[in-house]
């Protein structure tokens, strides 16, 4: 009896150790019997239809971005005809640089620069300062100002534009970067991601052996927390950098086609002004092409970043 | 004497023991350097908290509360782009012209209408892609990476590509359909193919991420109700709906609510679809404006900022009204099951 119950356990077990419990030869002398339905354990190998389907998902998500760049190589006489190309033409370096000029691109991607590397820098520096206290410091009203900041994420950007719009004028920041720097510098995904992280990641003791060294809370939060927050520090700061680089609303609100940011220039693009189709679908390459860069040497580890966010949040 | 010196750092009066204590403010007027590192040291146990949380809610508050706040007050009033300084009290005259004004309404339902034809295939997708990408897999991280990747994608990017996809003439949707008979579709003037055509987008982008979402839920799900499932003769379908759905509920509400704000802000794919003269209004009929793009052409391209903000908290005052209602709805299920 014992050895019946045992027996679906151990065979569940199998395929993910791979290992054959010593019980499982008894498998070969009895009749099999129809204890266990199929899919027994959580991790089955996948078979060839779920390879199927998942290859047809990664086609799914790859092809628009493959095509954009068979566009952008081609010529626009070629774009419009049918059936529409699939493989590239000669044309890609020429439409990038016309791109380049037509669109103001150059200068887009300078600026989504420096707004996607500040704004990511202060929040993962602002947000590890947030989460470490959230996480390891006790101080009153620390639960209620946590649920604050969670409460925070709630509120849609397009609630404040319009004083928003206002002040930046007053400040004379209207088509300026600080217009879209500032609003963002902060992010309550981010204190939320790195208190998860730290609460976790962090021991107690290396804070109270801190302490004990008579290290201020600063000197602290420097040689103690920084080391152990870096890797979760370095996903955050790719998460928000592409989010940055693409945040849309606000920038096509606030700047202008004389200073855009790449999703506004992209407008350009859309709005009529260049009819060359292919010329566009080089535009939209070049906006894309950077993050696509990090994501091919960074992909890993921002997928993991994505997931470990995720079962803590 | 080593020791004295660092009974500070323990911890202040209630971790040192009580015969030190009382002694303490004698030797403290004795040693005033030592009183004052004691002093900085509550000093920095009481304050570093809230200096370290500091910035985070002083730039929120500058630049999200107070703005969200105001534009409350902006909504009572009339106030142009041009003349921004000069506001004219209009009391709940902006209310009841929005609540008269078709517009409103039509950009109200095309939210909704394209935030439930993006919003449920997407999350429907997204299980079933988690539940594959969960299995033991070959390339796993290819995989991965690859349904992740429309999300580093620009909106513009993006929004430009589908739009050139879904191209009436010589779009390769309409040319594949074609190979099935299918007549050219016009993707961009009618409706629904419109609004079709947009969730798109939005689906493509975002379903990856959701994807991994749920992929992680699925992984920290303990594997031995798998088990105990499988030993009580569950299919692998009844495990999925039993076990998996269960488990990783708290991360598909997140994902509800989370794609649920997304949708209530919908505003650069619809812009971007309409190639420019259209975007702004949705369509030559409006028939893709939704409430962002209402915004955006009241206070941008009408000059009534006063409206503007009036549809900004008629945005609020729905994702409220959405939350309470996902409230009673969840309080109502529980207590049935």
């Amino acid at each position: 009896m014992t050895t019946d119950t045992a027996r679906p356990g151990a065979e569940a077990l199998e395929p993910l150790t791979g290992v054959a419990p010593p019980r499982s030869r008894l498998r070969n002398r009895r009749p099999r019997r129809p204890l266990l339905r199929p899919g027994a354990g959580r991790q089955h190998k996948a078979g060839p239809v779920a390879y199927a389907l998942l290859a047809v998902a990664a086609f799914l998500s790859l092809f628009p971005l493959y095509w954009t760049m068979v566009a952008a190589s081609t010529d626009n006489t070629r774009v419009s005809q049918t059936p529409p190309p699939f493989l590239p033409g000669p044309n890609l370096l020429k439409n990038l640089s016309a791109a380049w000029e037509d669109a103001a691109m150059g200068k887009a991607l300078t600026n989504s620069f420096i707004v996607a590397t500040t704004i990511a820098l202060s929040t993962v520096l602002f947000a590890t300062l947030a989460g470490f206290a959230f996480a390891k410091l006790r101080f009153r009203g620390r639960n209620i100002l946590l649920m604050l900041v969670i409460g925070t994420m709630m509120v849609p950007p397009q609630l404040s534009v319009v004083p928003l719009f206002m002040m930046m004028t007053e400040l004379g920041w209207g088509q300026k970067l600080p217009a879209v720097i500032f609003p963002t510098l902060v992010s309550a995904v981010g204190v939320f991601f790195m208190r998860q992280y730290l609460s976790e990641a962090l021991p107690d003791e290396l804070v109270e052996a801190g302490r004990v060294d008579g290290a201020h809370s600063l000197r602290i939060f420097w040689s103690v927390v920084l080391p152990v927050a870096r890797p979760a520090m370095a996903v955050l700061f790719m998460i928000t950098f592409v989010h940055a680089w693409n945040d849309f609303f606000w920038p096509f609100i606030v700047l202008d086609m004389t200073n855009p940011t790449i999703p506004v220039a992209l407008t350009q693009l859309s709005s009529g002004y260049i009819r060359d189709q292919s010329l566009i679908m080089a535009g939209a390459l070049l906006g894309t092409l950077p993050l696509l860069v990090m994501f091919v040497v960074f992909g890993r580890q921002i997928v993991g970043g994505i997931m470990q966010g995720a079962v803590k949040g | 004497m080593a020791t004295s010196t660092s009974a500070p750092g323990v911890g202040g009066p209630q971790g040192a023991p009580a015969g030190p204590a009382k002694e303490r403010p004698g030797r403290d007027r004795a040693n005033p350097r030592r009183a004052w590192r004691t002093l900085l040291h509550r000093f920095d146990i009481k304050a570093a908290p809230y200096a370290f949380i500091a910035p985070f809610f002083v730039v929120f508050a500058a630049f999200s509360f107070y703005p969200l706040l105001y534009t409350g007050w902006l909504s009572l009033h009339d106030v142009e782009l041009a003349t921004m300084d000069i506001m004219e009290w209009e009391g709940f005259g902006n209310y009841t012209e929005l609540w008269r004004d078709e517009r409103f309404w039509n950009a109200l339902t095309n939210t909704f209408t394209i935030g439930v034809i993006s919003t449920v295939p997407q999350l429907l997708m997204a299980l079933g892609l988690a539940h594959l990408l969960n299995y033991t897999l070959r390339g796993s991280a290819f995989f991965r990476v690859a349904a992740l990747t429309p999300y580093a994608t620009s909106i513009g990017a993006a929004a430009l590509v589908f739009t050139m996809l879904f191209e009436r003439d010589f779009g390769m949707i309409n040319w594949f359909l074609g190979l099935f008979g299918f007549d050219n579709i016009d993707w961009e003037s009618g409706k629904w193919p419109a609004q079709f055509a947009i969730s798109t987008i939005v689906i493509w982008r975002w379903t990856g991420y959701n994807a991994l979402l749920y992929l992680a839920a699925m992984q920290a799900i303990p594997r031995e109700r798998y088990e105990a499932a499988a030993i009580d003769g569950a299919s692998r379908w009844q495990q999925f709906t039993k076990v998996t759905i269960p488990g990783i509920r708290s991360t598909i509400v997140f994902t509800i609510v989370l794609s649920t704000i997304g949708a209530t802000q919908l505003f650069g794919e619809p812009l971007i679809f309409g190639q420019g003269p259209n975007g702004v209004s949705g369509g030559a009929d409006n028939q893709y404006q939704t409430l962002g793009l209402l915004l955006y052409e009241e206070g941008w391209k009408n000059y009534e900022m006063g409206r503007a903000a009036t549809v900004a908290w008629a945005m609020f005052a729905l994702l409220i009204l959405v939350f309470v209602l996902q409230r009673l709805v969840k309080r109502l299920t529980s207590r049935t099951s």
